[in-house]
């Protein structure tokens, strides 16, 4: 029976330990939220400030060069771009299916219970295997080689489960009424699913197919994997333009281009030993990165709205 | 009713072929979207199928003893040896070191936003959490090389150019997001009334959320770490750039070292010739990736089982 014996000296002396002790805790979570914040800054402000003098048109319209000052990124946004055409082609209409099917039509079964393992655990599983996966079925047994439909399909499956599981829960926020509604007045499962549930779950989806896009833009070890090459002087042939003497380039052919991406680019002149490089690694790194962070921006920024704007 | 009449027989007929087209145009998209979501699965067993043909013709050329026992790894040298230990302890230390870093970091951040913080702050913050989640690891890559190792340099002068610590330090940053966002969610989703109760005992904020909310949560707690584990057993790109991609079998962070991910992106970029003993190497390490992390998953598995806590 200590406890009765304290003094309201003590007992006050008791209740300021407890007071410091919660104020230097929370001190040290804004210490560790500062870090985290200040590491944000150090690396944009690092690249801007050396990369900075190389961010001219030019650096946006040069192929790579062996001479730093006059190499630029030119295959490789276009790269870029290209295989996430590629990757959104393929990912959007099969991770939107996937969730509409897991959601509104999907029976309660093991069938289904092993493809939402299956979703689970893909979304741990290392880009790189991927890659792995990549290069033994897309480049050898399907015979795509080393093209920019390899790489955006690779892509595809990893950024497939973020798509899926933000459709879902994009659909599971629908109320039961909208589709009890639209069944009433005669519609079928999938004029459902067609006029009203995807629609209405638009902005979710889109959410999911930003955040997976930006997670494709900046992947890099599963491209290489596949052996996407690192340096690349000429961009993939223009639907209908000549490639060689009176050869017209078919409407597909840029698909089976050789090409290279912008984290290849970057992680090209990163480990290149002449420390000239690493102001272009600087700018490139620089543009990579605005493009990632703005298209997490209007993710989130989507998310935000959504969640104001909606009230069923 | 005049269904008797014979022109309205044919109505009649007309609407119920029209629901039967309806019916199997139904089935065929009911059909397309289960082949969506099979995709799922067969990309699984694309991964087991591909790492585990490519490992059973590695394993004809190289005893299994081999791969497991001996310190050295130089497969692309004419004196070949396979042993995996010394891609594993890179490997290991780098996941050391980033969980040391993201662990604590993130369990702290996650304790703050949820226990501590206003919740202007933690609207605020979150997302920009979220953001420093999605920078390419290619960018952590450089700033790893570029911008820690010189400053490490500082401390430690002998730290070398290529280090496990300076890319392990910059993939616990990247990690620490994926924990603090997720413990942030498991420890919200703790009943009020535990916290209530502690409070009307007298138990101060940092006491109930330590003794009463850390508890509690602790299941969606593992659940993160063994998320972190993931991510630091399979990172690539940042310790590709930062590491060094020596074969080294050593377990001091100061030193350079080569691991499972970054050995299959050094021999991705030389041209391997496919059905190579090279070309086959980089999926028995693959294979080996992949069982590590199933491995915590399993024990990450258990330990929810273990500790789930029941309102």
């Amino acid at each position: 029976m200590q406890a009765t014996t304290l003094t309201t000296e003590q007992i006050r002396a008791l209740i300021a330990r407890g007071k410091l002790k919660d104020a230097i805790f929370k001190g040290l979570g804004i210490f560790c939220l500062a870090v985290a914040l200040l590491v944000i800054v150090l690396l944009v402000s690092d690249m801007v400030i050396k990369g900075s003098e190389r961010l001219t048109l030019d650096f946006f319209t040069n192929f790579a060069s062996r001479h730093a000052s006059k190499a630029g990124i030119l295959s490789a946004w276009v790269g870029s771009l290209l295989v996430m055409f590629v990757t959104a082609l393929a990912a959007v209409p099969i991770g939107v299916a996937a969730g509409v099917y897991l959601e509104e039509y999907a029976a309660r079964n093991w069938v289904t219970e092993i493809i939402e393992i299956n979703i689970t655990n893909l979304a741990a599983v290392p880009s790189i295997v991927y890659g792995l996966l990549a290069l033994g079925i897309f480049v050898y047994q399907f015979g795509f080689g080393q093209s920019i439909l390899s790489a955006g399909l690779t892509l595809a499956l990893l950024i497939l489960p973020i798509i899926i599981v933000s459709t879902r829960e994009a659909i599971r926020a629908i109320p039961a009424m909208i589709r009890e509604g639209s069944m009433a007045v005669g519609a079928t499962r999938w004029q459902t699913c067609r006029y009203h549930i995807i629609p209405y779950a638009m902005p979710g989806i889109l959410t999911g197919v930003i955040i997976g896009l930006a997670r494709a833009i900046g992947e890099t070890a599963p491209i290489i994997t596949i052996g996407a090459l690192t340096f690349i002087a000429f961009l993939p042939p223009v639907p209908y333009t000549e490639i060689s003497e009176g050869v017209n380039a078919g409407l597909f052919d840029w698909v089976m281009s050789p090409f290279t991406v912008m984290p290849i680019q970057i992680f090209n002149w990163t480990s290149r030993p002449d420390p000239a490089f690493e102001v272009n690694a600087a700018a490139a790194g620089f543009v990579l990165m605005a493009m990632v962070l703005s298209m997490n921006a209007i993710a989130i920024y989507l998310r935000y709205k959504m969640r104001k704007n909606i009230k069923w | 009713m005049t269904a008797n009449n014979p022109s309205d027989l044919s109505v009649v007929s007309d609407r119920l072929s029209k629901k039967a087209m309806r019916h199997a145009s139904e089935r065929f998209i009911e059909a397309l979207l289960f082949a969506a979501a099979a995709v799922s699965v067969l990309t699984t067993i694309g991964i087991v199928y591909v790492l585990v043909s490519e490992s059973v013709h590695f394993f004809q050329n190289v005893s299994i003893i081999d791969f497991l026992t001996d310190s050295q790894w130089t497969p692309l040298f004419d004196d070949a040896h396979f042993g995996i230990g010394v891609l594993v302890s890179g490997t290991l230390v780098s996941s050391v070191v980033a969980l040391g870093v993201a662990i604590p970091m993130g369990t702290i951040i996650a304790i703050y936003l949820s226990e501590f913080a206003h919740s202007n702050v933690r609207e605020i913050a979150k997302p920009i959490l979220e953001l420093l989640g999605g920078i390419p690891t290619i960018v952590f890559g450089y700033f790893a090389l570029l911008m820690v190792t010189p400053l490490l340099q500082m401390i430690f002068p002998e730290l070398p150019g290529f280090s496990l610590l300076s890319a392990g330090l910059v993939m616990g940053i990247m990690i620490v997001p994926y924990i603090a966002s997720l413990s942030e969610d498991a420890m919200r989703a703790v009943p009020m009334s535990l916290r209530e109760g502690s409070y009307a005992l007298g138990s101060t904020r940092l006491h109930t959320a330590l003794h009463v909310v850390v508890p509690a949560a602790f299941s969606g707690l593992a659940a993160s770490y063994i998320l972190a584990i993931s991510r630091a057993v399979g990172e690539t790109m940042i310790l590709a750039v930062a590491a060094g991609m020596q074969p080294n079998l050593t377990w001091n962070p100061m030193e350079p070292a080569a691991t499972i991910t970054s050995f299959i992106v050094q021999v991705a970029l030389g041209d391997l010739p496919h059905g190579s003993i090279g070309y086959q190497t980089i999926f028995a390490a693959g294979l080996t990736l992949i069982l590590i992390t199933l491995m915590f998953n399993i024990l990450g598995q258990w330990l929810r089982r273990k500790f789930r806590e029941n309102y």
